[in-house]
């Protein structure tokens, strides 16, 4: 058997990561890659298509109504879905209480010393958009993923937001053994999306490793709480995650230490691309009485 | 062998030379601003205080929760404290600073009992405000008799934004506005125990005083009454002091908060005056009081005879003249008492030389003590205090004083095997490091489980206890057998 591949899903909130980790891991699922599914986000929605659930019991709901996580087993808070895929969701409190970086580090520890990756060849851990704490950082610490793969678009935010994650790796790519695997890009339909997207994978010393085109299907598949995969296999959007899928599993090894770049930097791209434009100095602090003299 | 005043300087600032050539460059640097020699006429000691200890070094500070658990609220005796946040530090603050109490324990008084919330990792991640509630509850039912609560926050209450201000709200509506304090004193604000002292105050403040409603307050008022502000009863330190002000004429109608009660908290705005014993950890709450509902206060310092004489008549300056009188009774009452002390003690401690390192107000209102013993003070300094401590403090010091804030471990022990001092009196990690030198030492928080040592009772204790450390025939039995 390889090695175990460790690998996690970051981006800006609402980009679909969650869609695009899951239709993927099914595809490499159908390669016949054993595959676990750790979701790190409190909201607890990263297995929904494989186990066809609104949500499954978290770890750390689970462990705060047992006492405390050491009454747990791992049966209990471990999910089996679509082609053997298994499943875990962290969880965490509900938004404005508690501390969900501390539930994310308490649930990863957990499924490590109760042997939750024994005998699976990927390990994928779908993180929320924001790396907002050290509890977040955690799947990208020593000996956790050891590829990073950002969803983005041709929006500027979710463009920002693969930039400062890229800082987070670089970070720990120094102490640690993480790479950015590369970007993919999940289709809004932005002015000249795929040359800006490779543009800035170029910028941060990576690849666009896969570029999915926005397709109606994912939709009708997320509302049965299917991937694509499972739900129409035949159709031309399974086949790009199974080219996504392949690519990654081909990707072993190829991670990169990111250089991110600069904002201004970064506006100098969207301005290339003329999707920004050049901002005019002379009317930065201007009241609208001055403008008009 | 005796040092002239000019030779005591240079040695002091080679002293201090030499312990810093230890440091790297830029922790040397720092830490000189905090040590010097004392120069006699200056406005201050010369160093810089109330600054963040710096890595690497043994600082002897504590931290917010410290001071506001430890010292501020904790003696009030008939309140439950609740150290809220994981087991340790409730557990190494059980018990109090022997902060002396009348009462039953466990009963209608709680001050040697320890309460805490015992947060589990599943209180951090999903918060401990239900656990906290459930806390209240159950205090409720198994101390029926409690006057109230305060929640002394730990330092994950801080990073995982627990709301404890709407549970203590809540709660207090529950039980008919009972009394309960929500206190942000974190351990990691601040730079040592300081500021949790003024979290504290600020609490009492915010939670006692402007929720307190004065017309359900029915205490009644005499035109001599005072509040003891800043003793902890240490020993029973508070109780040697109340007994001179009421023989001098005046009530005592609150003790903050040794042996204190919430009930006294609330009645302390009434108070004609305020006399401040401990200015570093309650000054703030003074001040409020003289603000808000104009009660003066007045600094005064119940160690050793001179200061205590001194003292009360400062304090009977601010009332009539029948105060006047007593106060003069009662320093004529004492006064062959003491003397008879001085007489037993002062040919056993004449010249003797003593270094401190205490708290917030030791270091220099203990030196008068010392002085009507006839020892000398050539060394103090403050774990916390701010500059105006060193400001007052050189209407105590001598001229060339070796003077060291926040001292470093090393820096201390350093001091002490150069200017050998015949007595060192600081807290218990000190303690061992120098009895194991072979210096006399006393513990001057706790006063070495012994005490009182304010009040004239006080100093025939204090005296004894001097006596006891240095002259004790130990110190001539502690060769080492491979010293020849």
């Amino acid at each position: 058997m390889a090695a175990l591949r460790q690998i996690a899903f970051y981006g800006k909130g609402g980009i679909g990561k969650s869609t695009t980790s899951q239709n993927t891991l099914a595809a490499l699922a159908e390669m016949g890659q054993k595959i676990l599914i750790v979701g790190c986000d409190p909201k607890a929605d990263s297995t929904r298509l494989i186990l066809h659930a609104k949500a499954q019991d978290t770890v750390l709901s689970l462990a705060a109504e047992a006492g405390s996580v050491e009454d747990l087993e791992l049966e209990d808070v471990l999910k089996v879905g679509y082609r053997d895929i298994r499943c875990v969701e962290s969880g965490g409190p509900e938004p404005g209480v508690g501390c969900a970086g501390r539930g994310v580090i308490t649930s990863i520890n957990f499924l490590e010393e109760n042997g939750a990756y024994d005998g699976v060849d990927y390990v994928s851990y779908d993180v929320l958009g924001d790396v907002v704490c050290g509890g977040f950082a955690m799947p990208i610490r020593e000996n956790k993923a050891q590829e990073i793969y950002i969803v983005m678009s041709g929006e500027m935010m979710a463009m920002y937001a693969a930039n400062n994650i890229s800082k987070g790796i670089l970070k720990y790519a120094n102490s640690g053994g993480v790479r950015l695997g590369g970007l993919i890009c999940n289709e809004r339909q932005t002015d000249k999306e795929y040359e800006l997207s490779d543009a800035l994978a170029k910028k941060l010393g990576t690849k666009l490793i896969h570029f999915v085109p926005r397709d109606n299907v994912v939709q009708h598949a997320e509302l049965r709480r299917m991937t694509v995969l499972e739900y129409d296999p035949d159709s031309k959007q399974a086949a790009e995650y199974r080219e996504l899928a392949s690519k990654i599993h081909n990707n072993a090894g190829n991670g990169t230490i990111p250089t991110p770049i600069t904002m201004d930097e970064l506006e100098d791209l969207l301005m290339e691309f003329g999707i920004m434009k050049k901002e005019d100095e002379s009317i930065i602090g201007k009241k609208a009485k001055e403008v008009a003299a | 062998m005796s040092l002239t005043l000019e030779d005591t300087k240079t040695r002091n600032k080679e002293l201090i030379d030499e312990v810093l050539t230890v440091y790297p460059e830029k922790t040397g640097k720092k830490r000189a601003k905090h040590l010097n020699v004392h120069e006699e006429g200056k406005s201050d000691c010369g160093v810089k205080s109330n600054i963040k200890s710096l890595p690497g070094v043994m600082t002897i500070r504590g931290c917010a929760y410290a001071g506001s658990k430890g010292v501020v609220w904790g003696p009030i005796k008939d309140m439950v404290h609740i150290s809220h946040g994981p087991v340790g530090c409730g557990h190494y603050s059980w018990a109090s600073r022997r902060n002396y109490y009348i009462g039953h324990t466990g009963i209608d008084t709680f001050g040697t009992m320890q309460f805490t919330s015992d947060f589990q990792e599943k209180d951090i991640v999903f918060g401990g405000d239900k656990k906290l509630e459930k806390i209240i509850d159950e205090i409720q039912v198994l101390f029926p008799l409690n006057k109230g609560i305060t929640v002394q926050s730990e330092c994950p209450i801080g990073l995982i934004g627990d709301d404890i201000e709407a549970v203590s709200k809540k709660k207090s509506k529950e039980y008919e506005g009972k009394t309960i304090v929500p206190v942000r004193c974190e351990g990691f604000r601040g730079v040592s125990q300081s500021l949790g002292h003024h979290i504290a105050n600020d609490a009492v403040r915010d939670w006692v005083f402007d929720k307190t409603d004065p017309s359900k307050n029915h205490f009644e008022l005499s035109p001599y009454d005072v509040a003891i502000i800043g003793d902890y009863n240490i020993g029973g330190d508070a109780w040697s002091s109340r007994i001179l002000l009421e023989e001098m004429g005046l009530r005592v109608i609150a003790q903050w908060s040794g042996d204190g009660t919430i009930a006294e908290l609330e009645n302390t705005p009434k108070a004609k005056l305020n006399v401040l014993h401990c200015y570093r950890s309650m000054n703030y709450i003074s001040r409020h009081m003289e603000e808000k509902y104009g009660v003066p206060w007045v600094e005064y310092n119940f160690f050793g005879p001179s200061k205590i004489e001194a003292s009360l008549r400062e304090i009977a300056c601010h009332f009539d003249d029948k105060i006047k009188e007593g106060a003069e009774q009662v320093i004529a009452k004492y006064k062959p008492l003491m003397q008879a002390v001085i007489d037993k003690y002062k040919s056993r401690l004449e010249g003797k030389k003593v270094m401190l390192f205490v708290g917030g107000l030791r270091p220099r209102h203990v030196i008068g003590a010392y002085e009507d013993l006839g020892m000398e003070v050539v060394g103090t300094g403050y774990e916390f205090g701010h500059n105006d401590d060193y400001q007052r403090t050189t209407h105590y010091v001598k001229d060339g004083t070796l003077i060291y804030d926040d001292v470093t471990g090393y820096e201390f022990e350093k001091f002490v095997e150069r200017v050998q001092p015949d007595l060192v009196g600081s807290g218990i990690k000190e303690k061992y490091v120098f009895q194991k030198m072979g210096v006399p030492f006393r513990q001057m928080h706790s006063w070495d489980y012994s005490g009182p040592y304010h009040g004239y009772d006080g100093f025939a204790i204090f005296a004894r206890d001097m006596d006891m450390a240095i002259n004790s025939p130990v110190w001539g039995l502690t060769r080492a057998p491979w010293a020849k």
